[in-house]
Parts: C-alpha cells; sequence; structure tokens
C-alpha cells in the first residue's frame, strides 16, 4: 500500500483506539482527581462493562441492535453498582488511604478477573455490532487527467468504527458540561479542591466519593461496551486499557479533563501510526518514554495544575 | 589407610541404610499397597492466561480419556489419577508446576501442556527432576532436539510436518505468491522458517512475512503491508483475539480477497457462526482433526466424541455455542493412551521405573488407528520423540468445515534432527 493511504489507515485505526483510551481514561482521572485513589482494578470495570454487555447482547438474543442499546445502558450501570459496593466494603473502611487503597484495589482486580474465569469463562466473546457497514475509502491520485479518484485494496473502515469515534466524542463534550454546569459537578470540584473546606460547607464528601468511584467505573464500562463488537470480551481485557490509562493520565495531569482527552489522542494516534509504520513494540516504547520525559520535565502533566 | 577408612564408611552407611529400611513402618506399608495405589499423572494445564480456552477443553479430554483408561482396568491393574495445576499458560510459573509435580505431589509423570513457550520454560526442570514430561504441544522444539531426553509428544504431530504436508495442496490448488501472518513467538517463528521453506520447495514464494505479537488486541494496521500480488493468505494466529483477527481480515479485504488459507488455531474455540465470519465462505484450513463430524466419520471418532462430550459441529453437547480446541485435544486422549501403552510394556511400578517407562515409549512406532487413537494412525520416532500423522485441509462450505484433503503420514515425514536415545538419563 501506498503511503497516503496507508496513513489514513493507520490515522482511523488510531482514532478508534484513541476514543476509547479517552473515556477510559477519563475514568481513571476523575477518580483519582476527586478522591486521590490510585484505581488499579480500574481495567476490570472495563472488563465487567465488556462482559455484562456480551450478556445482555446473548440474552435479549433477537436484532444486534436492540442488544446493543441494551448493554450500552446496562452494562455501565451494573460497573457502577459493583464500584459503589466496592467503595462502601473497602475503600471507606481504609479511610481512601493512598497506599492501602493501592493494594485494596489490587485485590479487587483479582476477585474481579478470577470471577469473570469462573464465571464467565476462558473463551473471548463476540457481542454483534449494531450496524456494520464496510465503507472503502476512495484516495486520490495525480493521473492522465490530472486528479482522479481511486479506491485502493484495503483502505476501508466500517460505519461502526466511525460511530465509536462519534459516540466518544459525544460523551466527552457531555462529561465537561456536566462536570462545568452542573450541581453535581460542582460538588465533585468543590470536593476535589479541597476536601476539608467542602465538608465543612455540608457536602457529604462520602457519598460523593461512592459516586464518583461509581461513575469512573461507569465510563470505563461504557468505552467497553463500545469496543467489544470490535473486540471480543475477555476475562483478561482490562491490563491493556489499565496500562494505556496510566499513561494517560500521568501525561495529560492527574485530574485535568482536557489534559486526558489529549493526552488520550496523543498516545491512541501515536500508537496506530507508529506501529502501522515501525513496530508494536516502538509504540510502547515511546510513550513509556513519553511518560519518563513528562515526568521529570512536567510532573504535573500537560495540563496539570502545580500543587500549592 | 585412606581404602581401609572408605570401606568403613561405606560399610557403615549400608548398614545404617539396612536399619533404616527395616525398622521403617513406612516402607512396610507402601511396598504392601504399591500394587494398588494410584498411578499419578501430573497434568499441566492452561487453566488461565491466554491459552485458557484450550486448557478448558485439554482438561475434559483428559478427564475423558482417564474415565474411559480406569474404566477399562487402569494401567497394570492399578487406576489412574490426574493432578491438575495451572500454569497460567506462563513459562515461570509453568517450570514451578513441574517441579511441584515432583516434590510435592510425587507424580509419576508429567504432562499435557499446549503453548509452546510453556514448554521450552518447563522442559528443563522435567529433565532435572528427571520426570517423564508428556507435551501435546505441536511445537517443533521436541523434535528439534532443543529439550532433553525425558521430553516427549507421543500424541500430537509437530508444526514442521504440518505445514510441509500443506504447502504441495498450497502450491497446487490456491497459489504459488504467498504472504504470512503469524504469531511472533516460537509457535509462529516454525510456521514461518518451515513453511517458507516448502513452499520454496514447490516453486512458490512468500512475499511478506507478517509477524504480529501474540498479544496485540487489534489488527488492521498490520494488513496493509500484504502485498497487493499476493495470491494466497496463509494466517496462524493464537490467543483471546483470534475472532478479532479473523473479523478484521474480513473487513479489510471486503469482497476482493486473495485465496485464504489458515490454520485452524486463528479460529480454535471460536463458533464459525459467529457475527463477522461470513466471508470466510469459500476459504480453506488446516485441521489437526475434523471439527465437523465428516461424511465417513470413523466409530473411533464418533466414540471420542461422545465420550468427552463433543456433538458433530465440534461444540459441547451441553451447549452449542461452548465450542471445542477440536484439532489439538484429541492429542491428550491420545498422549494418555501411549502412557498406558508405555506404562504397561515397562512394567511400570514407580518413580523407578520412569527410564524403563520412556525406552519403552522410545521402541514404539506404528500406532494403528482405534479407539486410542481416533484422529488416524500414527508413526512414532523414537529418536525424535515425536510423533507423525495424518494432515487435513477443509473448506468452509455452509458455514461448515469440510473436508477436502487428507495427507498421507510420508508427506509429514522429514529427516531427524536429533537422537535423543543417544543422550544419557
Amino acid at each position: 500500500m501506498e503511503f497516503g493511504p496507508h496513513l489514513l489507515l493507520a490515522t482511523l485505526e488510531g482514532a478508534v483506539g484513541a476514543a476509547v483510551l479517552a473515556l477510559t481514561a477519563l475514568g481513571l482521572s476523575l477518580v483519582f482527581g476527586v478522591m486521590r485513589v490510585v484505581n488499579v482494578a480500574h481495567g476490570e470495570f472495563y472488563m465487567l462493562g465488556a462482559v455484562v454487555a456480551w450478556f445482555v447482547a446473548s440474552t435479549l438474543g433477537s436484532a444486534p441492535a436492540t442488544g446493543f442499546v441494551a448493554a450500552l445502558l446496562i452494562a455501565p450501570v451494573c460497573a457502577a453498582v459493583v464500584a459503589m459496593a466496592a467503595d462502601r466494603l473497602v475503600l471507606k473502611r481504609l479511610h481512601y488511604d493512598p497506599e492501602a487503597t493501592i493494594v485494596a484495589t489490587i485485590g479487587i482486580l483479582y476477585i474481579m478477573q478470577q470471577t469473570a474465569l469462573m464465571g464467565f469463562g476462558p473463551e473471548a466473546r463476540p457481542v454483534a455490532p449494531p450496524f456494520n457497514t464496510r465503507i472503502a475509502l476512495p484516495w486520490v491520485e495525480w493521473g492522465e487527467n490530472g486528479l482522479a479518484l481511486f479506491y485502493p485494496w484495503g483502505l476501508s473502515t466500517t460505519s461502526y468504527k466511525l460511530f465509536v469515534i462519534a459516540a466518544a466524542a459525544a460523551i466527552l463534550i457531555g462529561f465537561a458540561l456536566f462536570l462545568s454546569r452542573s450541581r453535581f459537578g460542582l460538588i465533585m470540584r468543590a470536593t476535589q479542591l479541597d476536601r476539608e473546606t467542602a465538608l465543612a460547607f455540608g457536602i457529604p464528601v462520602e457519598r460523593v466519593y461512592s459516586l464518583v468511584f461509581g461513575l469512573g467505573a461507569a465510563l470505563a464500562a461504557f468505552a467497553a461496551v463500545l469496543i467489544v463488537p470490535i473486540q471480543q470480551a475477555h476475562y483478561l481485557m482490562g491490563a491493556d486499557p489499565l496500562l494505556l490509562s496510566f499513561i494517560v493520565v500521568i501525561i495529560g495531569g492527574l485530574g485535568s479533563l482536557r489534559g486526558t482527552v489529549v493526552a488520550a489522542l496523543l498516545i491512541g494516534m501515536s500508537d496506530g501510526i507508529i506501529s502501522v509504520f515501525f513496530s508494536p513494540t516502538l509504540a510502547k516504547i515511546l510513550a513509556t518514554l513519553l511518560v519518563a520525559l513528562v515526568l521529570v520535565f512536567r510532573p504535573q502533566g500537560l495540563y496539570g495544575k502545580k500543587r500549592a | 589407610m585412606p581404602k581401609l577408612m572408605t570401606s568403613r564408611r561405606s560399610l557403615l552407611k549400608g548398614a545404617a541404610a539396612g536399619g533404616l529400611l527395616t525398622a521403617s513402618p513406612l516402607v512396610a506399608r507402601f511396598a504392601s499397597a504399591q500394587s494398588s495405589a494410584p498411578i499419578k499423572i501430573g497434568f499441566q494445564q492452561h487453566a488461565t492466561g491466554i491459552g485458557a480456552a484450550y486448557g478448558r477443553w485439554y482438561g475434559r479430554t483428559t478427564d475423558a480419556a482417564v474415565k474411559a483408561i480406569n474404566e477399562a482396568g487402569g494401567i497394570n491393574g492399578r487406576p489412574v489419577e490426574i493432578i491438575a495445576e495451572d500454569d497460567g499458560t506462563d513459562p515461570k510459573r509453568g517450570a514451578e508446576v513441574v517441579e511441584k509435580f515432583a516434590n510435592q505431589h510425587g507424580t509419576d509423570v508429567a504432562f499435557g501442556t499446549l503453548f509452546s513457550h510453556v514448554v521450552y520454560g518447563s522442559a528443563p526442570a522435567a529433565g532435572e527432576q528427571k520426570m517423564p514430561y508428556f507435551v501435546v504441544s505441536e511445537g517443533h522444539h521436541v523434535a528439534s532436539g532443543k529439550l532433553n531426553r525425558y521430553t516427549l509428544q507421543p500424541g500430537i504431530t509437530d508444526v514442521k510436518s504440518q505445514v510441509q504436508a500443506m504447502a504441495p495442496y498450497v502450491s497446487e490448488n490456491l497459489g504459488k505468491k504467498v504472504t504470512m501472518i503469524f504469531p511472533d513467538f516460537a509457535f509462529g517463528h516454525d510456521h514461518r522458517d518451515f513453511f517458507t521453506a516448502a513452499i520454496e520447495a514447490q516453486g512458490g514464494e512468500v512475499l511478506e512475512h507478517i509477524a504480529i505479537p501474540p498479544t496485540e488486541t487489534s489488527f488492521t494496521k498490520y494488513f496493509p503491508k500484504i502485498p497487493r500480488d499476493t495470491e494466497v493468505l496463509y494466517h496462524v494466529m493464537v490467543g483471546p483475539a483470534v475472532l478479532t483477527f479473523v473479523k478484521e481480515l474480513g473487513e479489510f479485504f471486503g469482497p476482493s480477497s486473495p485465496e485464504i488459507f489458515g490454520f485452524i488455531d486463528s479460529l480454535e474455540a471460536v463458533d464459525l457462526s459467529s457475527p463477522g465470519l461470513e466471508f470466510l465462505e469459500g476459504t480453506y484450513f488446516w485441521e489437526g482433526n475434523p471439527r465437523y463430524a465428516q461424511a465417513d466419520q470413523t466409530s473411533f471418532d464418533k466414540n471420542f466424541r461422545a465420550a468427552v462430550g463433543v456433538d458433530e459441529n465440534g461444540a459441547s453437547v451441553s451447549d452449542p455455542a461452548d465450542v471445542s480446541t477440536y484439532a489439538h485435544m484429541f492429542g491428550c486422549w491420545e498422549t494418555l493412551h501411549v502412557i498406558k501403552a508405555g506404562m504397561e510394556a515397562a512394567d511400570y511400578q514407580g518413580p523407578q521405573d520412569r527410564q524403563k517407562l520412556i525406552e519403552a515409549v522410545e521402541a514404539m512406532s506404528d500406532m494403528a488407528e482405534s479407539d486410542a487413537h481416533p484422529q488416524g494412525p500414527k508413526v512414532f520416532n523414537g529418536k525424535t520423540h515425536q510423533v507423525f500423522g495424518k494432515q487435513y485441509i477443509s473448506r468452509v462450505e455452509g458455514g461448515k468445515l469440510l473436508r477436502v484433503h487428507a495427507t498421507s503420514i510420508e508427506d509429514t515425514l522429514y529427516p531427524d534432527e536429533v537422537d535423543y536415545t543417544t543422550m544419557t538419563f
């Protein structure tokens, strides 16, 4: 394949990855920003979303679209409920101590992963996309009669992949509005800024924590429902998004929405493009190198605020 | 003087040992129970990790084989007991499992490993522990001579013989310009090296080798590397993302694809009627053992399916969506029957007879198609510790795999690369 079409294909693939990564990383960033909890189990909520999506879609059976829409509504709620229960039963009892919660969420990670293995099984299971038309993309070429359109072999995407990008963008915009315009958004920002003062002003901080932890898990689950018609639900699928989310959150700045989105685009796109033209290993090396550089030269992240 | 010292010491040692032996009630009890104690087979199972789908079916096949062997009177009149340990599909954990079999469970032999990197990781431990290690892996590592005298593969053929037997069919019926896509570890490299050589011997060529990391979850980005003049796309993939791989392959090509020849590994434990796989209609697969019961099904295959609980579509009888790893799991069944035959030939009594067991298996050659060998007849090469058998090529027709070609055993043979029988125990 020539360079131009190849690059376009890589960009499209990268954009799908970036869209899903942005949602997942946003959940992680939110939880850390508000609660100061490093949620190592975040990837498992992503996995839970995918597994529930498979369960819902295969139980409803009938048309793929109904199952998918139902999964889109039910899976994030399920993940949120599990996360809130984990918050009440575990994190709250540790008084949100930063070190203890890391260890506790590692435990939650294993419990969720092994429960999925026992209940869901070791296979990768597919969910049918609600719609999936292959769209062949044209490319321009300077031919004998001037500019001409042609369809290179393999240069294509699917309507569903474009939908994933659009849906993720819509959720991100909606979330930004929710954070800046709604009352709960205000409360979350207040809690993030100063826990003690928020408490003094009568904000039920512990309830906010529960909701935030649930919301973070719901975002991851939502991302997973979007991706599961492209990749399958599998009990080990949480590892990759967890690692990439950490990278994104560190580069973007912990707790910064804008930073998370920018970093997700950067990492997702570069992963797509570099792994096409060079090797996937090099993409991972560069992402990790970027993390190191950010940590050295801008420890608060690209968009993070320096702590006073 | 030193001479006297030595003899006195050895005398003392001998006396002490003899005293211990007669004094110990344990030894006496074990000796009398020896004939009826179960034969313990350590089963190194990929219960978790990327091999978990295989591990589950290897487990079911192993249980069925042991049930069949025990119902027929066990081995040397003793019942067989399986001790399964999860290796997480991880080489380091695999070696620990083998050590655990030797030191903690005291198993007679170890068996059952599939993934080639786990075999590589575990075989040295088996050699150190002097534990006969029967792998069911299809890797070329056993016959390549890289392992040791304690490691054998008598129940499943290796990649080298499989791909070598495929090359004539591919070049005669599908095309001569091939692009290969394979996972980037030992198993995939076996495919790369041996198929490339085999297709060149047929007058064909490999235009491009595309290696994909085994943990990859998204594949479209690799496909642009497929050269435009490819006539045959050869694919083999493993791990949980195989369905994504095959689906994205279909989406990439759309209506204008080259001929596609795949190893069924790319779709093991995956339902052929999964959404997005329609494009596979008319493509070809290597199968170690045909997943769908064929029109000329043998009674052996029928009995094997019934024993393991697999229907004529290769899925679990209790859940049609639970598709088996049919092209590989017969290896567990056949390996356990080889262990039984070997132990009976060696009159195996306990761990002190492990060397006799290995020598007995090394002495085997022809294995007739039977209930013990439902996949087909086999020839075991005692020098290379590797078995050889028929290979099958199937075509997807009406959403099912229909066998279109079966190789002979001779098609799969290649010159010996090692003689393990000359190595010391």
